[in-house]
């Protein structure tokens, strides 16, 4: 089995398996008049997502060409930084602050810049306080956001 | 002439700004790379909830007109398409770039763009209406199909592979379901306490057309290659506004290719521009200048991107079926204002409407007048660092989604929704027909219960469902749709296995 066939089979299998939970849901929650329209949704699911899988197993799955090591390995550290900033910084911290250290951090893994160079550092520290003055004007001050202020703001 | 009457709303001081604003920020948003008019149309949402439903459907149809006409400055100059749409723009644009000839390639295309949007615009004033008339006859079976017309339209279409295409509408009607049933207040799916309210359309959108697009920049890794843009230099105006005089072939092919595109639900734009391009190339007694900088190629792409934003949004006000991804977003934007498409639209909100669509009328002259101004300045914005774009588009997500209702959970959605939809789409499903699944879910099921009380009053499901020339011409349509690319797809794996074998 080539690799590229194996990359779309583990999509497919999962695309499958909540078709399957969800026809199992629908099919046998109550009451039944709630799960009606659930219930057509996911008979088109199933077929569906059979028909992919069967696809995906027998090598006719063309579109896509998935995700090579080097990608994930690209995507990975913005990704962490992503989920701690969403699941834990945003209400720990709070909002801005929590942002502001996103932002840097996000700048400073992906940027080119040697992490040696001063004048990256303080460009990279210019560049998050101007995004977060904006982002706090338009939000905290125009739209009256009232964000989770977490241990600062 | 009705529209006439409301045009005074455009002209209000916050109506103006708004529109100012949102064609410039528009522009400057489309002419940076990575950065598509779906994706700054969906940024916007959360902002329109603090304005009324007028002002804030006027600064989302400013934003997605010149979105999708700033594209060509990146296209021209950088040989990045703002946009898919700017596809096409590209093939000629920069090649007219490269031999110093930036200014007039940009003069051409905003130009272009605007007679063709002016058209597009127009059409969408006189053939909404008569839609609109028509679709007053629809019932609750009609508009189920409609709905579902729209998931398969979109999903056979809009996708390379139409299971995966058709499968994400199912994804996104099974998403629209999560949370409690309006009819019991039964609770369906929530797996998590972020789902009790079910999924926000507004934190869907974002997610899933911000986040992909966040983590496509992170994929790129810390040595993404450095954008070069092409020198402008100056070029009269007045020479290439009688250039486009002389170009009657090219803009007319571009405009009439563009707004049919825009008009059948689901294409979208990101063909309209190619399609024109080739045509214009097979009419035109000079074939062999196109791609090497040849101006009508830019003319025919540029007039046909814009001739669409119009006609895309007939079907939509008319039929609740978006002509492109970017007009779902605009549906989102509808609905969250309490303004649902539909037959009678036009009796119960005019004000709202007539002035929304003037507003675009007059976006057009703007995007014309502001594109050319700010071209090349947008071109500098436009190579702004790949990490600072990311970073900030992430940010702004997830203060957008949060907004709208304050909420966590939105948020958690939101990033979920989007990592997940980055994973499929590198599997080939796409965020289109997803989006339409979960946008056209609410209406579908609602029209599907109002339609069963009916049937099970009168004849039964089959003969109210499937029964009377409407349901069947709808049910026909939804199954040719779904034919018709079924056997497209077919054609094209058969002629790749040809080819494989030959090699």
């Amino acid at each position: 089995m080539t690799g590229a066939r194996t990359q779309h089979i583990v999509p497919a299998g999962i695309v499958l398996a909540v078709a399957i939970i969800v026809a199992w849901l629908s099919f046998t929650e109550e009451p039944t008049e709630a799960f009606l329209f659930p219930r057509i949704i996911s008979v088109a699911f199933v077929g569906l997502a059979v028909w992919n899988m069967y696809r995906a197993a027998a090598g006719l799955a063309r579109v896509g060409g998935g995700i090579d090591g080097r990608t994930a390995l690209n995507v990975l550290p913005g990704l962490i930084v992503a989920l701690a900033f969403v699941f834990f910084a945003a209400t720990a911290l709070g909002f801005y602050v929590a942002g502001t250290l996103t932002f840097l951090a996000i700048y400073t893994i992906y940027d080119p810049t040697p992490l040696s160079s001063l004048n990256g550092w303080v460009r990279r520290i210019i560049v998050t306080a101007v995004f977060m003055a904006v982002m706090y004007g338009l939000f905290a001050l125009l739209l009256k956001v009232q964000t989770p202020r977490g241990m600062f703001f | 002439m009705e529209f006439l009457s409301y045009f005074g709303g455009v002209f209000e001081p916050v109506a103006m700004l708004l529109l100012l604003g949102g064609t410039v920020g528009g522009l400057i948003l489309g002419a940076t790379p990575g950065l598509s008019p779906t994706m700054a149309v969906a940024l916007l949402i959360p902002f329109t909830f603090h304005l009324s439903p007028t002002h804030g459907l006027i600064l989302l149809g400013a934003a997605y007109t010149s979105t999708v006409a700033g594209g060509a400055v990146s296209a021209i100059l950088l040989r990045i398409p703002g946009a898919p749409a700017n596809i096409a723009t590209a093939l000629d644009g920069h090649e007219m770039a490269k031999q110093g000839e930036g200014a007039r390639a940009l003069h051409l295309s905003f130009l272009a763009s605007g007679i063709g949007g002016v058209i597009g615009v127009l059409l969408l004033i006189f053939l909404t209406p008569v839609l609109a008339q028509w679709a007053l006859a629809f019932g609750p079976s009609h508009l189920f199909w409609m709905a579902i017309l729209g998931v398969t339209l979109i999903g056979s279409l809009d996708s390379k592979s139409f299971v995966k295409g058709l499968l994400s509408g199912c994804i996104g009607l099974w998403l629209s379901t999560i949370g409690y049933d309006d009819m019991q207040g039964a609770p369906r799916f929530i797996f998590a306490d972020a789902l009790t309210g079910g999924i926000n359309i507004i934190a869907a959108l974002i997610g899933l057309f911000a986040i992909p697009q966040v983590m496509e920049m992170f994929a790129k890794g810390r040595n993404a290659a450095a954008i070069q843009a092409v020198t402008v230099t100056k070029h009269k105006l007045s020479a290439s506004a009688k250039e486009i005089g002389q170009s009657g072939r090219a803009l007319t092919v571009g405009t009439v290719v563009g707004s049919i595109i825009g008009l059948i639900p689901g294409v979208g734009g990101q063909i309209a521009g190619l399609v024109a391009y080739d045509q214009t190339r097979k009419l035109s007694p000079h074939k062999a200048k196109f791609g090497t900088g040849h101006p009508e190629g830019v003319i025919a792409a540029e007039s046909a991107n814009n001739a669409m934003v119009g006609p895309s949004l007939v079907p939509l006000l008319t039929l609740s079926i978006p002509g492109s991804p970017t007009a779902a977003v605009l549906l989102g934007g509808l609905l969250i204002h309490g303004i649902f498409p539909g037959g009678d639209l036009f009796e119960r909100h005019p004000e709202v409407i007539w002035t929304f669509i003037n507003s675009m009328l007059l976006g057009q002259i703007l995007m014309v007048a502001f594109g050319i101004w700010i071209a090349a300045s947008a071109a500098k914005i436009a190579r702004a660092p790949m990490p600072i774009m990311a970073a900030a588009v992430l940010i702004l997500a997830v203060f957008g989604s949060y907004s709208v209702q304050q909420s966590m959970g939105d948020v958690y959605v939101m990033l979920v929704l989007g990592i997940g939809m980055y994973a499929l789409e590198k599997f080939g499903f796409s965020a289109a027909p997803l989006v339409l699944g979960l946008i056209l879910g609410p209406i579908a099921e609602a029209n599907f219960i109002q339609g069963s009380m009916i049937a099970t009053a009168t004849d039964g499901s089959l003969a109210y469902f499937f029964g009377g020339p409407l349901n069947i011409a709808l049910v026909s349509l939804v199954v040719g749709s779904i034919l018709y690319s079924f056997l497209s797809n077919r054609q094209v794996n058969t002629a790749l296995k040809t080819v494989e074998a030959a090699e």
